[in-house]
């Protein structure tokens, strides 16, 4: 069976989700394999978040977000890129091909764009195959990124609270 | 300046008379057009219809063995000009393609990687040498002189960048640069019937026709174009048109190259005047006597 | 206790329920930890679908609430008010769009299941981790800006200032009245444009609500809705406007010339004075006139100050310069219009470089009665036209340049034709596509013009040029078309030809759309909040839509338009307060090392530095929650509320839990 990649988006409010729905109003049809998560701002995305998908298993991260001198906070999205060109070059030293992590501008206006971004993305990570992760090289960032037992956790010593 | 030159096949043999004038002009303006080694066919715009990949196949080669010179390649033919930049460009976009072509090459012990300028004549006598330039060396000025510009179809589309398709100018301002008037030609880039001529010869001479009536209806002295097959349609098949049109066109055809020489004040005999189907008529004779 | 999600799953009729297997999902979410119940139904946004959300919340079986439907940026709210109404805080609510992003862009009913699965079980995880924020409220500034001085923006402004309502209306041109003040004749009723329009604009210019600022521009707007503040420039006039009478004198001696006296009927098309000291044409509101630093003499070479002397008000004041005044307003409404196509780059059709080509804003100018022709129909030469061609489709409906439909261009193309017959003997040439007549009247229009003798041929033009074939079309222009009807190219020698050029979006609307944090499309128009239901909101509360700065369309929509936003305002003012975003960001002083960092990063200067404690602070009336400081401080000290990093990270988790 052909592999089917599991890939996460993160996904501007005001640009990029809503281009992506956009593309659902218009019925163009693409790839199944992106799950979007919605974030108020490209802004908002914390390295740690693409670090956590790809350790959760996806095979690799699309971010998107207005283009520049759109954002809808003035520039978040200049910070999204900042980010995203550090941590492209921090991937390798993981073991993680950079291409795994993809950065594209997409508006609100742009459904057919998105679609073809997404499809695009899928056949990249299609080509470079499963995400062959070493458990080792996480275990450093573990405290920051494994948040569902420890939170878990807390949230029990909340309800105990109460 | 020194360019690879590319002339293909109508200029070493009907259009030879381009030719002559080109290697009559270019030590004066200062072009050096070094031929290329081995040259073949360009691919070819019929070739292209019938057999697309071996064509692009046949036009790469010449790409392929221009390419150690790192030069600009030119060439005085339109259809050349347009083959060579579509070979060009889908060797550039088209990855598939590309690497057949490569293979191709290969077997031939050649390659290519796509860094090769193809560029029209009249592209660089506007751009590299300029109108000024062209004026400041004028012997004798064509005051008085109405030409009509035809550029045809292959030098402007489609879009090759250096000139508008559908009003272009360079070829006017260069006219202008000789002292002669470039006249208001809406049929500058309009079909001359190309190589119809050798299949529906009617409809080819019927579309000649207009070119040489509107022409003719604009004051023009003389029509001025820069491809060979352009140039062959409207003056070696002048009579014919006016056979099956009922028409007295009689019209002189000239290459740009041959107006310029005349300017530049060379002999007619090395322009290559004297082949002209239709003979520089006693108007012409008298301004280009008189300048 | 531990959290009790809610599932609920919409067929949204078929639109759901034909791609994704919705028993499968149910059964997927029952599995799922912290559920408590699922349950479906054909639509979850009617009234019995939000009832069975309600009746669990208020029976006590839940307490978070995962919709798994449509797009939250189309129900998220409706379902927050679901859980307000049942006592739960609308925040323990998230929503799963198994719509847009899956049942309508997957073809494969396998994997839009599996797809929405994974969004479901992602939801579910986000809304153990859901905490309740409190509502903020702020209040309404009851002025309204108005941006453009259209026939759209005096129809809201005196709308909105006959409720009673103060508004601010700003005009970028010495005068408002905009494209409909150059009209003489609007379509299909052929009433006289001045007659309608002229009072509406005296109205604007007295009255008591309306505070008119012509000549001037929005330069910046800061603020969110209920309190925008909003700085405009105000342009030099070179004239006082509070002595200035409006008498004329300036401009009957001025020796300056903005429009050139000489020069060919065409050339010196105009409808207010050509001279330097202008009014743009003479019914304008304010009456008072402007220099043209361009070409006034006493500006370019310094001599001249006729118009100085000539004033008996001493109102002429070359030493005037731009100034600035700022205010708030609560809403914002963007009635910026068009401008048209400039047809010159379509070399073909000759504008620019072939004599008697002109465009349909030009001809409006000829047909005008206080035009420079005194409504006259004529040849650059000053002759009457014996025949005249209309192209239609200039510029739009054309891959090269606009692909959308310009929609007025038919029906002013119609007007064209009968003026023409009106005052002319002239045959009249149709070139159209298609003949698109919508409107009231608008088919019975065309009707009417079949019966005057004017000619209709369809197919788009391939060139205008002088391609003269006969000793009679010497001084004509020669049109070549492909007749579709006749299946025949045709070349056709006319006197005159008039390009109806496509709408296009006004010059500056990105730079308003930026300063209001709204959306252009590809067509560079303003995007409404919804197509249908939402078609004069954005995406930013506050900020409105009107005319052309949305799409292309006619007076009559556009005036339906404009009094849709004012009562859409009213509506807001009335109000008078609105809730806004909850979902800010929170600095947690403990764990704020006071490094600084993201004091720079808000665009909204919503972060400053606790001197005394040293740590940084969010000043959360000025936040709005875009979330560049959370991801950026390195203490892991902010807090995104409603997106905070367990709740992402519980999300991606769901996301990729294997099945």
């Amino acid at each position: 069976m052909e592999f089917e990649p599991k890939l996460v988006g993160f996904l501007c409010n005001w640009c990029s989700y809503t281009g992506a729905d956009l593309a659902g109003t218009a019925r163009i049809s693409y790839a199944p394999n992106l799950r979007a998560i919605r974030v108020m701002c490209s802004g908002r995305i914390d390295p740690t978040f693409i670090i956590k998908a790809l350790y959760e298993g996806a095979d690799g991260v699309l971010i998107a977000g207005c283009h520049p001198g759109d954002c809808h906070y003035q520039e978040g999205n200049y910070k999204a890129l900042r980010r995203y060109k550090l941590l492209k070059r921090i991937l390798p030293e993981y073991g993680v091909e950079p291409e795994r992590v993809h950065l594209e501008w997409v508006a609100a206006s742009e459904g057919e764009k998105f679609a073809k971004v997404v499809n695009e993305f899928t056949d990249k990570i299609k080509k470079l195959g499963p995400l062959n992760m070493k458990q080792s090289i996480f275990d450093s960032m573990k405290e920051d990124i494994v948040v569902h037992e420890s939170a878990g956790e807390e949230k029990g010593g909340e309800a105990d609270e109460a | 300046m020194k360019y690879t030159y590319y002339p293909g096949c109508s200029v070493k043999a009907t259009a030879n008379l381009y030719q002559e004038s080109i290697d009559a002009i270019s030590p004066i303006l200062g072009l050096e057009l070094e031929e290329l080694e081995d040259w073949n066919c360009c691919g070819a715009t019929a070739y292209m219809s019938v057999k697309e990949l071996m064509s692009f196949a046949i036009s790469a080669r010449n790409l392929a063995l221009a390419e150690p010179f790192h030069r600009d390649v030119v060439t005085p033919c339109s259809a050349c000009y347009l083959v060579l930049n579509k070979t060009n460009q889908y060797f550039t976009e088209y990855p598939d393609l590309r690497k057949k072509l490569g293979q191709a090459l290969e077997a031939g012990g050649l390659s290519y990687s796509g860094n090769i300028r193809v560029r029209h004549i009249l592209d660089v006598l506007f751009n590299d040498v300029g109108p000024e330039k062209i004026s400041s060396l004028v012997k004798k000025r064509l005051d008085g002189l109405r030409v009509a510009p035809y550029y045809g179809c292959q030098i402007v589309r489609p879009e090759m960048g250096f000139d508008d398709p559908d009003d272009p100018q360079s070829m006017d301002r260069l006219i202008e640069s000789l002292g002669a008037t470039s006249v208001e030609y809406p049929l500058k880039t309009k079909c001359c019937g190309a190589s119809l001529m050798g299949t529906e010869e009617d409809l080819a001479l019927r579309l000649c026709c207009e070119l040489l009536t509107g022409a003719e209806s604009a004051g023009a002295h003389c029509i001025v174009t820069l491809c060979p097959l352009c140039q062959m349609n409207l003056d070696v098949y002048q009579s014919k048109v006016n056979r099956l049109c009922r028409m007295k066109h009689n019209i002189p055809v000239l290459y740009i190259t041959q107006l310029i020489g005349i300017a530049l004040g060379l002999p007619s005999k090395d322009l290559g005047l004297d082949k002209l189907a239709v003979k520089l008529t006693k108007p012409v004779k008298e301004i280009l006597q008189g300048a | 206790m531990p959290e009790r999600v809610g599932v609920y799953i919409c067929h949204c009729g078929s639109n759901i329920a034909g791609k994704i297997d919705i028993e499968k999902l149910a059964g997927f979410a029952e599995k799922l930890d912290n559920v408590a119940l699922v349950r479906d139904y054909k639509f979850m946004c009617s009234d019995p679908g939000q009832n069975l959300i309600q009746s669990d919340l208020e029976a006590g079986l839940i307490d978070r609430v995962v919709v798994a439907s449509c797009s939250p940026l189309m129900h998220e709210n409706t379902f927050r008010k679901v859980c307000e109404r049942s006592g739960v805080n609308p925040y323990l609510f998230t929503m799963t769009n198994i719509r847009e992003q899956c049942s309508w862009v997957h073809i494969d009913e396998a994997s839009s299941t599996e797809k929405a699965m994974d969004l479901l079980a992602a939801s579910v995880r986000r809304a153990v981790y859901l905490e309740p924020l409190e509502k903020r409220e702020v209040a309404i500034n009851p002025r309204t800006l108005v941006i453009g001085g259209g026939i759209a923006g005096i129809q809201a402004a005196l709308d909105l200032a006959e409720a009673g309502k103060e508004v601010v209306l700003v005009e970028r041109e010495p005068s408002i009245g905009g494209h409909m003040a150059k009209f003489d004749k609007t379509f299909p009723t052929l009433d006289c444009a001045a007659c309608i329009l002229t009072p509406r604009m005296v109205q604007i210019g007295q009255h008591a609500n309306i505070h008119l600022m012509s000549y001037a521009e929005v330069e910046e707007i800061n603020g969110y809705v209920g309190n925008f503040n909003i700085k405009v420039r105000q342009k030099a006039r070179y004239v006082d406007a509070d002595l200035c009478n409006g008498c004329g004198m300036c401009w009957e001696k001025c020796p300056g010339t903005r429009v050139p006296r000489k020069g060919n009927v065409h050339e010196k098309l105009s409808l207010g004075p050509t001279s330097s000291i202008y009014m743009p044409f003479m019914q304008a509101i304010p009456a008072i006139p402007v220099i043209d630093r361009e070409s006034c003499l006493y500006f370019q070479k310094g001599k001249c100050r006729i118009c100085e002397q000539v004033c008996e008000r001493n109102a002429i004041n070359y030493d005037m310069e731009d100034s600035f005044e700022e205010f708030e307003v609560g809403n914002i409404i963007i009635a910026t219009g068009f401008q048209p196509f400039d047809p010159s780059v379509i070399k073909r059709y000759g504008y620019g470089t072939l004599p008697n080509v002109l465009t349909s804003v030009e001809f409006e100018i000829m047909n005008c009665a206080s035009g420079s022709t005194g409504g006259k129909i004529l040849k650059a030469d000053g002759t009457e036209p014996k025949s005249i061609g209309i192209v239609h489709c200039v510029g739009s409906r054309d891959k090269h340049y606009h692909e959308y439909c310009s929609r007025v261009c038919c029906m002013y193309a119609l007007k064209f034709a009968h003026l023409i017959k009106e005052k002319t003997d002239a045959e009249v040439y149709n070139f159209y596509i298609d003949l698109r007549c919508f409107g009231k009247g608008y088919e019975e229009f065309y009707d009417r013009l079949l019966g005057e003798d004017v000619r209709f041929i369809r197919g788009k033009v391939g060139e205008i040029s002088r391609w003269v074939a006969e000793e009679d079309e010497k001084d004509q222009l020669i049109v070549r078309v492909e007749d579709t009807l006749v299946g025949a190219v045709r070349r056709i020698p006319l006197d005159m030809v008039v390009l109806c050029t496509a709408l296009e979006k006004q010059d500056g609307l990105d730079r308003v759309a930026k300063m209001c944090s709204v959306s252009v499309g590809k067509d560079g128009f303003i995007i409404e909040k919804h197509p249908k239901l939402g078609p004069v909101s954005t995406a930013t509360d506050g900020v409105f839509i009107v005319g052309v700065a949305q799409s292309p369309k006619d007076i009559p929509d556009t005036v339906a338009q404009a009094s849709a936003a004012s009562s859409a305002v009213l509506s807001m003012i009335t109000r008078e307060k609105i809730e806004i975003e909850a979902a800010t960001a929170e600095i947690i002083e403990e764990k704020c090392s006071g490094c600084r960092i993201c004091n720079n990063l808000c665009p909204y200067l919503a972060i400053n530095f606790d001197e005394e404690k040293k740590v940084s602070i969010i000043n959360e009336a000025l936040c709005k929650g875009c979330g560049t400081c959370v991801a950026a401080c390195p203490s892991n000290a902010i807090t995104a509320k409603h997106f905070n990093d367990k709740q992402i990270f519980a999300e991606i988790e769901g996301l990729l839990s294997a099945r």
